[in-house]
């Protein structure tokens, strides 16, 4: 057993650990339980990018790409949360507050 | 070998905080141990896994000064470390404080008080004035 049937192996649990958080967004009664559970999803992938580097040996090249989808994810949720705030703090009805699904 | 022995327990203890993350994300009763929970486990877990990953590039280091490429990557790979680290907190802070504005209650158990209900929660403002 080498260490890449190891980071294929932690590459399948990361895999199996999205499933609760992927059910949290389809479950998830607020909006904003949604958008923590795509965070979630996002730094997994963002790990997931790195494991996949080390599987296929290219670590040097898939590294840049988790960098940009951290960076995504953290302006993707900065921006949700902005306009949830803004759109609480107007007092009008915000198109997603606590809906009861 | 040694490096690679410490890099796989880093990478366990990583899975195991994400399976912790995982969990505490399904089953909290609230908004706000749900956030604690995915904040607060996925911020440690990413730290140890790509540290971990880090620490394995050691191992294609042979002669110095001809490896030097090797020793970039494990930089930006400490890079995604420290970004993670520092944005993680940040986000879930903001989406606490949208969730707070938005109106969302935490459970409180019966016989306790919320003490930040009436300080914290700003009025709405009124409809801005043309």
């Amino acid at each position: 057993m080498t260490f890449e049937h190891f980071a294929i192996g932690t590459g399948i649990v990361l895999l199996f650990l999205m499933i609760p958080a992927m059910l949290r967004i389809v479950k998830g009664p607020t909006a904003l339980d949604r958008i923590v559970a795509v965070n979630v999803i996002g730094t997994k992938t963002a790990v997931l990018l790195v494991v996949i580097g080390v599987v296929f040996e290219r670590v040097e090249m898939f590294v840049d790409f988790a960098l940009a989808y951290a960076l995504l994810n953290f302006t993707g949720s900065i921006a949700a949360a902005r306009y949830l705030h803004r759109a609480a703090q107007r007092g009008g009805d915000a198109p997603t507050g606590e809906e009861e699904a | 070998m040694i490096v690679t022995i410490l890099s796989i327990l880093l990478i366990v203890t990583g899975l195991v905080f994400f399976l912790g993350a995982a969990v505490g994300l399904m089953r909290f009763p609230d908004f706000y141990c749900r956030m604690h929970a995915a904040g607060k486990g996925d911020t440690l877990s990413s730290l140890l896994v790509v540290s971990g990953f880090a620490l394995y590039q050691l191992n294609d280091i042979r002669d110095f000064p001809s490896d030097w490429p090797v020793l970039l990557v494990i930089l930006k790979l400490l890079a995604v470390v420290t970004f993670i680290y520092l944005t993680s907190p940040t986000s879930t802070s903001a989406l606490a404080d949208a969730g707070w504005e938005d109106g969302i209650d935490p459970v409180i158990e019966p016989g306790h008080e919320n003490h930040l209900e009436d300080d914290c929660r700003k009025p709405p403002v009124s409809s801005p004035q043309p």
